[in-house]
């Protein structure tokens, strides 16, 4: 199991109580997930559209301001301004997230079809070393990988990348799987479809079209986890405006200027939420479409 | 025993209750029943009033949507929260339950009112065994210690009839056979020995052999004086046992009255479609369903709502048919189209060891005639359909299609072959593909059949002029493709009975009688020769049931269509099939004329299951 | 259906145990064979690392003392075998930057970590039971402000919610110490940082299972027999609803792994999350290598006994 296999079983079932009709219509939560992600790809392409400041611009009389209408989140040691960083900060985070979800979603895009198009002694060889990978849970396969190719942004993505491929590609599989051995894939055979045929028609477009929203619920695991090495000095480093660096620095800081640290890691926790909330919408999307 | 107490329990919450020395069980005047907000214009009940005495079974029958588990729910208060209930008169054991507490009618089911449900597999918690299910009334009714639970637990098994109780207590559902575990379930219901039982489709999931069982058990506690409130889709069944029966529509109560009159002299229109649609008894080629969406002119179909009593039935030869419905005729046209010889498909179970699913199968399909298989689950029916559709390899044997070899050849020969066989699948949604619409389903059927089938030289045996007679010549160009893939699309949705407003719809939005004749379009798009149906209407309603079977016997006649039919009923293999084949666990135990198998079944196991077919006679 | 030789209850247990142990041994061996093959990776003299680094001035003299000494000399086939021999034995090597056995180090320093993660993985279940059984009958608004709760629980990564934590009760209201001290006061913040994401996690499961087996038959069979609201939930629908949640007792495991490495970190308690990092930050090989291999046995254990727990607690796989 992975964070993702959980995230995606969940978002299968989407429950609600008795408001069958509801699932149709767009919910609130996924209107207020569907602003703040349109926030962030703005803050990502445009900052200064967002936040006209300079997220670099030392300013040490205004150091450790806190709150206020000049200053939304405050400022730093430096008397950098906090919201203008974090909001220059989404492009590389988002880019980060980006990056290693599909580093991951490739990699298990390659391994699970290996395994679930190719016979029987493939997939029982792929499966075999999935489980291997699934032995080195969570961070440890990324804190391996860094071990070995040293710290740094450009490792810290390939890292998370390649911690979460195990997942996608068991997803990949078993949907490959469950679709290969579908009663409609039968009907295709029946009615004298050649293979090529049936992967084209119906084997390929109804296991990928889950992907998108598996990648969807994947960036927000992989900002979460790219910025967890960043905070733990093996991912971007300080000065760098990256959330899980901004965090970083802010630890210095903690009992005297708490907004330093509080205000990148709700970005990630609100993108994360949003992904989630985003991710769970289409998939009900596209179940009763 | 529990008469009194629970007067006495009621008349706390309504006083006029107390002492009134009502005999019946169960007692229900004008009530309604709604889930939207409170006085809503379209109630899910709608003013249904019935009484059951003890001793006595009222049957209320319906199709699915009709109202009749609301029913059953309402009148142990477990409509759900957000139903409303509103009734004049609503009192089990003889005192009111309206505007009870939720405290009150805890005290009350279980002990005046038990409920049975469809599949005890889910009915009964699947992590508990059995005895302790049933032992539960007991602990939340009485302060019997738990020696004497389990002395009452071993009674009410043994009164059920499950044998060697003692060790079958300590089961969990899962460990138990469909009839054990629905013995279970009852006595779980009549632990406390309630002056009302319930039963919401008891019989349902069960094997036909079973559910004579246990239609017999209910008999036996209605004899012993429990009054029994059967709730069901069906007609035949309901007859076996019930004295009254309540025919439920839409919310009311539209015919009510002693089960005899009931089944023979129906007086709503209704109760006579549903009568109609019983497949059991009725000859082949007598129509099921009226007239409304049949793509043929009939030949005579009134009789079929006229008499609906079985002796007029048997005499009356079946309506004169075009080219090949005769009976002679198919006869006479010794031509197999589809053979299997010798099948044998082994499984492997989980922990190694093999199992026969099919052993030994062998038959033949004469062109233009109906061969139905017909066997309880587990009996190898659906592996013996995967392996005539090549879906899966032989262990040995052969299939033969049209005189060349099948299951013997290489996928690719095999394809060649294909568009002369269409297949119906019991469960039609899951047959298509969750991102096409019924356009796109058709068209792929339609498309692919042009590309190899059509054009490749087999001739059709149908009529199929409209694409089949303009194609070829305009068959370069992909425009006229199209257009000519669209009025085939379109002639097909007519050959079901299909509005061509349903093209943009995608299944999952369509009725279940609606899905499986998509299916059936499908399957007919490359002209085939041979349709192999798998419980084609399992999962239908009587009437819709019928509808589809009378499609089929349509499209038979119309295009000379040879069926391999696969059903768990019998009253449907009587109905459609020409030639039988019984099996019992992976073998053919009896086959030939469906005549004959029915009139003088030779084999013990055929005998057993036509003496277990509920069926409308008196 | 002809049964063909079908296995006795207790025989089919025991191939299953013995298959998963065998599986359980494989999948050790790859590990152990991945991350020596993956080590052979790092760039440099592995010799110079030990000594400290590629900056360090080094002696040849030394280096070829350093190689013999690790058998660095040896054919990398050799060597592989000898590494295998030695983690047969338990013997994980030597530490670069601690000059210490890494076995005992990493031993000590398991303790702690198996208690934080022990404590938060209970925590963890409470509060997800507490939270999906409250939500699932407090009509709609509990049900959205519930499933609100454990999406966001779950999104709360260990470094900013320790960090929250740390703010409110240490800076603010001054009621716990910021730095995880010995004492049981120390261990709460460190636990409930590890718990509420994965009660977010396990929360959501939880509802997701409860309300199927509310909407199944046997509970209205339950309720038509006179059982009460308390009655269902705890006779009945309890059980459904941990079993889902009991089989991710691995993947929890490995999530309170990762979250150690971030929680022991910040809050200064010593474990074997805090090692490993310190040991990935100045590349002290096998220090890592050890790491890895504890928790991937840990890993594998924990699944062991999640599929032995999951036969315990549902009959219907023991059939199987």
């Amino acid at each position: 199991m992975s964070d993702l296999e959980i995230q995606a079983g969940l978002g299968r079932a989407p429950r609600a109580p008795r408001t069958a009709r509801a699932s149709r219509r767009f919910g609130v939560a996924e209107v207020l997930a569907g602003l703040f992600a349109l926030f962030l790809v703005t803050a990502a392409l445009f900052p200064t559209l967002v936040a006209p400041g300079d997220p670099l611009g030392i300013d040490p009389l205004s150091a450790f301001q806190t709150p206020s209408p000049a200053h939304w989140f405050g400022t730093d040691e430096s008397g950098r301004d906090i919201y203008t960083r974090v909001s220059h900060g989404t492009g590389s985070s988002l880019l980060i997230g980006t990056l290693a979800t599909l580093i991951g979603l490739g990699l298990g895009l390659v391994l699970g079809t290996l395994a679930g198009m190719l016979g029987p002694v493939v997939d029982f060889t792929v499966n075999r070393f999935l489980e291997v990978l699934f032995a080195f849970p969570g961070l440890l396969l990324a804190l391996l990988f860094i071990l070995i190719f040293g710290p740094g942004v450009a490792t810290a993505t390939v890292a998370v990348g390649l911690a979460t491929a195990p997942g996608y590609a068991r997803i990949i599989r078993g949907q490959l799987l469950s679709v290969r051995s579908s009663a409609f894939v039968e009907a295709a055979t029946v009615l004298g479809r050649s293979p090529g045929q049936l992967l084209v028609r119906h084997i390929l477009p109804n296991t990928l079209a889950p992907l998108f929203v598996l990648g969807t619920l994947g960036i927000g695991q992989a900002i979460v986890w790219a910025s967890a090495l960043s905070y733990l000095g093996l991912g971007a480093a300080p000065p760098a405006a990256e959330w899980g660096a901004m965090l970083s620095a802010g630890r210095t800081y903690i009992g005297s200027a708490w907004w330093m640290s509080f205000f990148p890691g709700l970005f990630i926790v609100l993108t994360a939420v949003s992904a989630t909330a985003l991710g769970r919408g289409i998939e009900r999307r596209m179940r009763h479409a | 025993m529990s008469g009194e107490l629970g007067v006495g329990l009621g008349g706390l919450g309504s006083p006029e209750a107390a002492g009134v020395t009502d005999a019946t069980a169960v007692r229900v005047r004008n009530l309604v029943v709604g889930f939207g907000p409170q006085g809503d214009a379209d109630p899910v009940l709608n003013g249904v009033s019935f009484e059951v005495a003890p001793g006595e079974c009222l049957a209320i029958v319906g199709e699915s949507g009709s109202g009749k588990s609301v029913t059953a729910r309402s009148l142990l208060g477990l409509a759900g929260d957000t139903a409303w209930v509103r009734a004049d008169e609503l009192s089990l054991a003889g005192s009111d339950v309206r505007g009870l507490s939720e405290q009150h009618w805890r005290r009350r089911r279980g002990r005046d009112v038990g409920l049975v449900l469809q599949d005890a597999l889910v009915s009964l918690d699947p992590l508990r065994p059995v005895g302790r299910e049933i032992a539960d009334s007991l602990r939340l009714h009485t302060r019997l210690g738990a020696a004497a639970r389990h002395a009452r637990v071993l009674e009410v098994l043994h009164q059920v009839g499950l044998p060697d109780a003692a060790n079958q207590m300590r089961k969990r559902s899962g460990e138990l056979s469909g009839g054990q575990r629905q013995r279970a379930l009852i006595a779980a219901a009549i632990a406390l020995d309630p002056p009302l039982l319930i039963a919401d489709e008891p019989t349902t999931a069960l094997d036909v052999t079973v559910q004579a069982q246990i239609l017999e058990l209910l008999a036996s506690l209605k004899r012993a004086g429990t009054g029994i409130l059967l709730i069901s889709h069906d007609l035949a069944v309901v007859g076996r046992i019930a004295d009254r029966i309540a025919v439920l529509s839409e919310g009311h109560i539209v015919e009510q009255g002693p089960a005899q009159e009931v089944l023979t002299r129906p007086e709503h229109p209704v109760t006579r479609q549903m009568l109609a649609a019983i497949p059991v008894d009725k000859p082949r080629g007598l129509r099921l369903s009226p007239r409304a969406a049949a793509p043929v002119p009939p030949a005579s179909t009134s009789s079929a709502f006229a008499s609906p009593a079985p002796p007029a039935f048997v005499s009356p030869a079946p309506p004169a048919p075009p080219a090949f419905a005769d009976h002679a005729d198919r006869a006479a046209n010794r031509d197999i189209v589809l053979e299997a010889a010798g099948l044998v498909k082994r499984f492997t179970r989980p922990d190694g060891s093999e199992q026969l699913a099919v052993d030994g199968v062998s038959f033949r399909l004469e062109r233009g005639t109906t061969l139905g298989i017909v066997g309880e689950s587990g009996s190898g029916k659906t592996t013996t359909a995967r392996l005539v559709l090549a879906l899966t390899r032989p262990d040995a044997g052969e299939v033969r299609v049209l005189g060349q070899p099948f299951s013997a050849a290489a996928e690719k020969q095999r394809r060649l072959l294909r568009p002369r066989l269409g297949a119906v699948y019991q469960d039609a949604l899951s047959s298509f593909d969750p991102r096409l619409s019924v356009e796109q389903v058709l068209r792929d059927a339609v498309g692919g059949a042009a590309g190899r089938g059509r054009r490749g030289g087999a001739p059709g045996s149908g009529d199929t002029s409209g694409s089949g007679g303009s194609a070829p010549t305009a068959a370069s160009t992909t425009a006229s493709t199209t257009a000519a893939d669209r009025l085939r699309v379109l002639e097909l949705l007519d050959a079901v009975g299909l509005p061509p407003g349903l093209l943009g719809r995608r299944p999952l939005s369509l009725s279940g009688g609606q899905r499986q004749r998509v299916s059936i379009a499908r399957a007919l798009a490359s002209d085939p020769q041979i349709l192999i149906c798998d419980e084609p209407v399992s999962s239908l309603d009587v009437t819709v049931q019928a509808q589809v079977l009378d499609l089929l016997d349509d499209l038979q006649r119309e295009l000379g269509l040879s069926l391999l039919f696969i059903s768990h009923d019998l009253g449907v293999i009587q109905h459609v099939s020409d030639q039988v084949a019984v099996m019992l666990d992976g073998r053919i135990v009896e086959t030939g004329a469906a005549a004959r198998v029915f009139a003088a079944p030779q084999h013990p196991y055929t005998q057993a299951l036509l003496g277990a077919v509920p069926r409308l006679g008196f | 259906m002809a049964e063909v030789g079908r296995a006795a209850p207790v025989v089919r247990t025991a191939r299953v145990v013995l298959g998963r142990l065998g599986g359980a041994v494989f999948v050790l061996w790859m590990v152990a064979t991945l991350t020596f093959f993956a080590i052979r990776l790092i760039p440099g003299d592995p010799a110079e690392a030990i000594l400290g680094g590629p900056g360090s001035q080094t002696s040849p003299e030394a280096l070829a003392a350093v190689r013999a000494e690790y058998g660095l000399d040896q054919p990398v086939f050799v060597q592989y075998l000898a590494q295998l021999a030695r983690l047969a034995t338990g013997d994980l090597g030597r530490s670069y930057s601690l000059n210490q056995d890494v076995a005992p180090l990493l031993l000590g320093q398991l303790g702690g970590t198996l208690l934080l993660a022990v404590l938060a993985l209970a925590v963890a279940w409470l509060l997800a039971l507490g939270l999906a059984t409250w939500s699932t009958r407090g009509g709609r608004f509990a049900w959205y402000l519930g499933s609100g709760l454990e999406i966001v629980a779950a999104a709360l990564p260990h470094f900013w919610l320790a960090t929250v934590l740390i703010v409110l009760f240490s800076v603010w209201l001054g009621w716990l110490p910021p730095i995880s001290t010995s004492g049981v006061s120390g261990l709460v913040l460190p636990v409930l940082t590890l718990a509420v994401p994965l009660a977010g996690f396990l929360g959501q499961i939880m509802r997701e299972s409860l309300l199927t087996a509310l909407e199944s038959p046997f509970v209205l069979s339950a309720r038509a027999r006179g059982e009460g609201e308390r009655g269902v939930r705890w006779v009945h629908v309890i059980r459904h609803a941990s079993l889902p949640a009991i089989s991710l007792s691995g993947w929890a495991f490995g999530s309170l792994i990762s979250g150690a490495v971030v929680v022991e970190t910040i809050f200064a308690r010593p474990g074997l999350g805090r090692t490993l990092l310190t040991a990935v930050t100045v590349r002290d090989v096998p220090v890592v290598v050890g790491a890895v291999l504890i928790v991937a046995v840990g890993y594998i254990l924990m699944t062991l006994l999640t599929d032995l727990a999951q036969r315990i607690a549902d009959p219907r796989l023991r059939a199987r």
